[in-house]
């Protein structure tokens, strides 16, 4: 029989046969009802008046008030704009890890290479908090490393953990330090699998190193690249809480209230579910429409996609 | 012969060219890789001399290479601190016990993903990685996870985010990958039933997925602090990183200590102990990275292969 036809004989004999294989797949099928789907429910209580004495079934609607309130207050335009920049300034950081991997895929596999493949994931290793303790502590303009360096010179330096400006800036370089080398993983792996006779063919027709990084290396990688890249994209109002909560302070806050962090901040600490609830729907939202247009715009271009 | 010399000639010359371009651009490339070490090493090597230097000398600039005054203060003071080792024991509680039950359920529901014989697998996948794209977000979950009554509990730490789809996805592609089909038809033949199939044959040639896995679950519990920051409220079930936020980040140790020369004593030591505390708690995890090492490449080789 054609694969694809339905008989339910067949199909019920396959199943029964094959029971252990339901019983493996189980546990993580009740996690993800229990603690992913079962919170989607929850998702309603963003259009209504949520009170936990009555529970999500029985709070009164309230339409669409939450959102127009959100999209009415003041913190509106700031946090979906502080979101956007820090998102899109970390998609320009993007190629940092693939010409990493280009950089080692280069070097001779010796002790060196292995050292300096190390060295580079390293940093990926260091928690959140971690991570903004040492910022804290080497970024500060009077005992810091940073203010060291700088009065070497005989100069002020900058605050740079205290700074509106500057805070993009600061969150975005530290992240490529802390993850770039972990992030060109993929890259490198991806470019260990060229066939080498690519390699050998171009050494034959005369081609530099340069030349095989340029039309061999770099085209190797584009489908990895794309595929991240579509995920990137489809996170861009996703920016993450954990760290961005961490470097909040009372002198960075006008630029470093993001969607997420206000999420948490009305939710948690000012008890206000349906509002907190409204923001978040409206993110994922935003998001999920990003991902499928990323997805088609790269289908119909580059044949990668997704789905 | 005397026609091609010309153009034999020729092309030795192109090739001599591109060998000596080839050199410089390896000279500039080890230059970069050399920079680029120091750029990421030298802040975790300040962090370990700071750690044995008198603070003083730490913050007046001093130590730049090696460690001035030598001394283990800061790493007494952090043997007196309670709290730190509270947060020690339900740290290394919650990866040990959260790695477990996430391998047990991400690697045995990849594995029944990756059965081509397994009847509705295109909808269980589905089913999966639709969480991946949509959730319910903070609030409903928070709420969900209170209804459970897991709020505050040691369970709420290691069971309602160990599913983890990405985790299965490059789990099923592993097992597609590298376990023969023939091997479950050899087997069923013998009589052996799906379960006893994938603890006694598929469990024991899938080492390097489970180590990856294994090592990239632990990292995660090891340095998490959201979850506790939100499902937490007895000090006792803190975990390290959530104590680390408290004298890193929002200094707690600090205030509250009086004033007076006893407050310049506290306020010494609180500075000592914040290089000390990044040591003690990042090693560790760190530590583990050696031993998976050696499967690192092939497990991460199928992550990259794009499915």
């Amino acid at each position: 029989m054609k694969s694809g036809q339905y008989n339910p004989g067949r199909t019920f004999g396959q199943v029964k046969q094959n029971w252990g294989l339901y019983a493996l797949l189980f546990p993580a099928v009740v996690l993800t009802l229990l603690f992913a789907y079962i919170p989607m429910y929850g998702v309603l209580i963003a259009f209504k008046d949520y009170s936990p004495a009555l529970g999500i079934g029985e709070s009164p609607w309230a339409g669409f008030k939450y959102f127009e309130k959100f999209f009415n207050s003041y913190q509106f335009s700031s946090t979906i704009k502080n979101t956007m920049i820090i998102s899109l300034y970390s998609m320009i950081t993007f190629p940092i890890p693939i010409i990493l991997a280009l950089m080692v895929n280069q070097m001779r596999p010796n002790r060196f290479r292995r050292f300096f493949q190390t060295v580079s994931y390293m940093p990926h290793f260091i928690s959140t908090v971690v991570m903004v303790g040492l910022m804290m502590i080497l970024l500060s303009p009077s005992t810091g490393m940073v203010g060291n360096l700088y009065s070497l010179f005989g100069k002020e330096a900058p605050d740079l953990m205290g700074s509106t400006s500057l805070f993009s800036s600061v969150y975005v370089w530290s992240d490529v330090w802390q993850h770039v080398g972990w992030d060109s993983i993929i890259f490198i792996a991806a470019l260990s699998s060229v066939d080498p006779s690519l390699y050998e063919a171009a050494t034959v027709d005369g081609a530099s190193r340069w030349h095989k990084v340029r039309f061999i290396d770099i085209p190797m990688l584009m489908p990895t690249a794309i595929t991240l890249l579509i995920l990137r994209v489809g996170g861009l109002l996703g920016v993450g809480f954990e760290k961005v909560y961490l470097m909040q302070n009372d002198l960075n806050g006008t630029s470093s209230e993001i969607l997420s962090t206000y999420v948490y901040k009305i939710g948690l600490l000012s008890s206000q579910y349906s509002f907190s609830s409204a923001i978040n729907l409206f993110n994922t939202i935003i998001n999920f429409i990003l991902l499928i247009m990323v997805n088609q715009i790269s289908k119909k271009y580059s044949e990668n996609s997704l789905w | 012969m005397g026609v091609l010399e010309p153009v034999v000639k020729e092309s030795m010359g192109k090739i001599k060219n591109n060998r000596s371009s080839d050199s410089v651009m390896e000279i500039i490339m080890y230059v970069i890789a050399v920079i680029f070490l120091v750029i990421l090493i030298y802040p975790l090597y300040f962090i370990v001399i700071a750690s044995f230097s008198d603070p003083s000398a730490v913050a007046g600039g001093q130590v730049w290479l090696f460690p001035k005054g030598f001394t283990l203060d800061g790493y007494k003071e952090l043997l007196r601190h309670e709290n730190i080792w509270i947060g020690y024991r339900n740290t290394v509680l919650y990866t040990v016990v959260g790695t477990a039950i996430g391998l047990v359920v991400n690697i045995s529901a990849a594995y029944a993903l990756s059965r081509k014989d397994l009847v509705g697998r295109k909808y269980v996948s589905l089913f999966f990685i639709f969480t991946m794209f949509f959730n319910g977000g903070l609030i409903p979950t928070f709420l969900t996870i209170r209804d459970f009554h897991m709020y505050d509990t040691f369970l709420v730490m290691v069971l309602p985010f160990s599913v983890g789809v990405f985790n299965i996805i490059v789990a099923r592609t592993f097992f597609q990958t590298s376990i023969p089909g023939d091997l479950w038809e050899a087997a069923q033949i013998d009589g052996c039933g799906n379960l006893r199939y994938f603890v006694q044959v598929v469990l024991p040639l899938s080492k390097a997925i489970i180590a990856v896995l294994g090592l990239w679950i632990a990292v995660g519990y090891w340095n998490s602090y959201f979850n506790a920051l939100i499902y937490l409220k007895d000090p006792n079930l803190y975990p390290l990183q959530l104590i680390l936020r408290n004298i890193l980040i929002t200094n707690q140790m600090q205030s509250g200590m009086g004033t007076g020369e006893a407050a310049q004593i506290a306020l010494r030591l609180a500075n000592m102990m914040r290089y000390s505390v990044i040591i003690v708690a990042t090693v560790p995890i760190m530590c583990l990275y050696p031993f998976v090492q050696k499967y690192f490449n092939q497990g991460v080789m199928i992550g990259a292969v794009k499915e």
